[in-house]
């Protein structure tokens, strides 16, 4: 059963897939031929008698399988068994054409190889810095930006709940062309941890110490019992001055950019929520998907949107 | 409902209820179209909520349609033909208050569960695992009552309408059977039996022989009694009904997988698909010539019976559908439509042009009938009725074809760079005019169903009313 949908069947399926598709071929056909003629000819006024079946009143005529109908059921049989003998179908015999969805795909992926290759890989010479001023090349990056990041970053690059705005001036990973190309090639993930194990009252008083940072509005007096947590706990990632370290992605919080505030949502609930629950961030590695070439104009593309 | 009417010999109360309740959740299923289509268009009307999101409606649409309104109509209409054409009383009247009452209570839980989003997710067999043993029993059910009614029949020869209604409850029941086998883990959650590929064949094998089955063989038994009927002539050819019958049934089995073109399943099944599919076309279309050609010679009537109008409009659309289908089988066509709003454009084709239709004129032959009359209460509402299904279905379908062969082309359309010339969200953005124009459509359809409601109910009890001095004396 395993060989059944695998590349190549075993003798027996494919024996079997043969038969029957041929039988069911041959039973049409010799349906056809078999109720081709009709022994009621039409009388004078060119009617035929009715086989003599009454149901509820209803009777029935003998008239023979309209010619054009006949062979209209023939050519497309025909066709049937013309398309069996050039493609797959009949078990494992493969066809005269030879043909393969694979084998379409990958000619279709030669082709656009071929026409488009060396496009982008004319953008790759391109440092990414001077690529970002030129107008054309960020036409052609900005539509690949569109089919492939926009589903996360929006159509207008400015991200969302959970997806970081590639317009601004603030670098999880680092804004300079290395970590950009790196950070779409490979991807990244960011975690940070959970920290209900200090107490929601504990969680309360770094969180306002955290707003208290980008001088959002805060409860100054929780901030300041706040700041021996967060010096002792959140340090280690964000930095003695908590503006973020981003070899590791942990974000700067001395800034006004909020990842994970949801619309409406209060900076602070949201903080809270970072806290207890920690998060989690997915940025899927993206080389193997458009290529280095696309990459790097990509790369380009983003770098262009903060510069 | 009042023992009034109740023929001497065969048993209408069955048939009566499920004709009334084919009105019914036509109603209901067609008004969900409407609002889901709505929803595609004012998105807004989700309203935020699980229970009325498009994800979990959009099946109740589905099952609502083809299981509530058309499984009611064959329900009522096999059920009426297979004793006036036996010409001896159903086998079992217990069986098929059974089957009436079980395949309502099916409806009833399939309108509770999948709002509350209890779904197995697979297409058209969303119903979970205790629905599906329901299910089983009440087609046994269905089964026993209708095969044994034409074991007993008191006329030499099978007719033509019965094969067709034979075949399509012999293969509903394989078809439910086997893709509907789960493993339960909770009291209304199930696994599928089958993994990947294999599962999808499954699902498409069962997908498309519903359309094949329930949609197209049965509703073609219906055409077989109620077009000469209505026309008052001959059926045109029973060599053309046993090649094609038999073709047919042959064929359809072998057509699911050209719901999976160009995916993980092997080659050599798609191509079966694909050839299978474009066989059907000369034996579905059988069914069609046989219903118009059984019109010659009573041509002249169209203009006068509006009932007759809607059987044959929904031949029309029957032949259009069933050549759009092989076509769309193509791998070529496939690979632009496929995904598009052209395969909605295409089920509506046939669920509104051909079944519903169908559906519809068979009802304004049968209701009167049923009730104890000649005909309905108002030719009139009938020829209005006509005018707005019709206006409907195309408004419905040519914005889906427009829609869909947009969508595929913009879907597929390069620059000069390779890169895609539009985003999904564009190719979205301009659809939405035509998804006001099919929740237009929808609109169209469903009032023409409303103005059906009120008409049967008249219908119904004006005969009450002529009825009443009989019953007295009775």
């Amino acid at each position: 059963m395993s060989n059944l949908w695998g590349d190549s069947l075993s003798g027996f399926w494919s024996v079997w897939i043969i038969v029957i598709t041929l039988g069911t071929i041959v039973f049409c056909w010799w349906l056809l031929f078999a109720n081709r003629q009709t022994d009621k000819q039409p009388n004078e006024y060119g009617e035929v008698e009715t086989t003599g079946h009454s149901a509820d009143g209803i009777d029935e005529y003998d008239n023979p399988l309209p010619r054009w109908w006949f062979m209209l059921f023939i050519g497309t049989i025909v066709f049937a068994i013309g398309y069996l003998l050039l493609y797959p179908g009949l078990g494992n015999y493969k066809g005269l054409f030879g043909w393969t969805q694979e084998n379409q795909w990958e000619e279709e992926i030669a082709y656009a190889q071929e026409q488009y290759a060396p496009i982008f890989a004319r953008y790759q010479q391109i440092p990414i810095p001077e690529l970002a001023q030129d107008t054309e090349a960020m036409h052609v990056a900005e539509r690949i930006y569109l089919n492939n990041c926009a589903v996360c970053h929006g159509s207008n690059a400015q991200g969302g709940y959970g997806f970081p705005n590639n317009t601004d001036d603030d670098w999880l990973y680092g804004g300079t062309p290395e970590a950009i190309t790196t950070s779409i090639a490979e991807g990244r993930n960011g975690l940070m941890p959970a920290w209900q194990q200090l107490g929601d009252e504990n969680l309360r008083n770094v969180a306002h110490y955290v707003l208290s940072l980008s001088d959002t509005e805060h409860d100054a007096e929780r901030a300041s019992q706040g700041e021996a947590i967060f010096t002792s706990a959140c340090v280690a990632c964000h930095g003695q001055d908590a503006k973020g370290i981003h070899a590791i992605g942990a974000p700067n919080l001395t800034d006004d950019v909020w990842l994970y505030r949801q619309p409406g949502q209060p900076v602070l609930e949201s903080v809270l929520e970072t806290l207890r629950n920690g998060r989690n961030g997915h940025m899927p590695a993206q080389a193997a998907y458009i290529g280095e070439d696309k990459v790097h104009l990509v790369a380009a593309y983003i770098y262009s949107l903060s510069n | 409902m009042s023992t009034t009417f109740e023929h001497p010999t065969y048993n209408y109360k069955v048939v009566r209820q499920f004709a009334i309740m084919t009105v019914v959740w036509g109603i209901i299923g067609m008004a969900l179209g409407v609002f889901i289509a709505a929803q595609l268009v004012w998105p807004e009307l989700n309203f935020g909520l699980p229970w009325t999101s498009f994800g979990r409606l959009r099946p109740l649409h589905t099952n609502a349609v083809i299981f509530a309104f058309g499984g009611s109509a064959l329900m009522a209409t096999s059920l009426y033909v297979v004793q006036r054409t036996c010409q001896t009383r159903l086998f079992s009247d217990g069986l098929a208050a059974f089957t009436f009452w079980g395949w309502q209570a099916v409806i009833v839980l399939a309108v509770i569960t999948l709002p509350m989003g209890y779904t197995t997710s697979k297409e058209y067999a969303e119903l979970e695992w205790p629905i599906d043993i329901l299910i089983t029993l009440v087609w046994v059910a269905y089964a026993i009552v209708f095969l044994g009614t034409i074991k007993q029949r008191k006329t030499p020869h099978i007719y033509v309408a019965n094969w067709f209604y034979a075949a399509f409850i012999l293969t509903v029941a394989v078809l439910h059977i086997v893709n509907s086998a789960e493993v339960p883990v909770g009291p209304m959650k199930s696994y599928s039996a089958y993994a990947g590929a294999i599962d999808a064949m499954a699902q498409w094998w069962y997908g498309h022989n519903a359309v094949g089955f329930l949609l197209t063989a049965g509703f073609l038994g219906m055409m077989y009694y109620f077009v000469p009927k209505q026309a008052e002539r001959p059926i045109y050819s029973y060599r053309l009904s046993i090649v094609h019958f038999w073709a047919l049934i042959t064929t359809y089995m072998w057509a699911g997988s050209h719901h999976l073109h160009y995916t993980a399943l092997p080659d050599w099944a798609q191509s079966l698909g694909m050839i299978m599919s474009i066989i059907l076309l000369a034996p579905s279309w059988g069914g069609m010539i046989n219903g118009m050609m059984t019109l010659s010679g009573a041509w002249h009537k169209l203009r006068t019976d509006p009932t007759l109008r809607f059987l044959v409009v929904a031949l029309s659309f029957y032949g259009m559908s069933t050549f759009e289908g092989p076509m769309m089988a193509v791998k070529t066509v496939n690979a632009l439509s496929h995904y598009t709003d052209w395969t909605i454009g295409h089920v509506h084709a046939g669920a509104l042009g051909w079944v519903a239709m169908i559906t519809i004129g068979s009802m304004y032959h049968l209701i009167p009938r049923l009730f104890g009359g000649q005909a309905m209460y108002s030719e009139k509402l009938i020829a209005v009725h006509f005018w707005l299904a019709t206006i409907g279905t195309v408004l419905y379908i040519t914005a889906m074809w427009v829609n869909g062969i947009m969508q595929g082309l913009m879907w597929r359309a390069v620059n000069a760079d390779g890169t895609l010339m539009y985003t999904f969200v564009e190719a979205l953005e301009a659809s939405h005019p035509g998804y006001i124009v099919r929740w237009l459509g929808g609109c169209f359809f469903t009032a023409g169903m409303l103005l059906m409601a009120f008409n049967v109910y008249k219908t119904v009890k004006r005969s009450e009313h002529e009825q009443a001095p009989v019953a007295q004396t009775a």
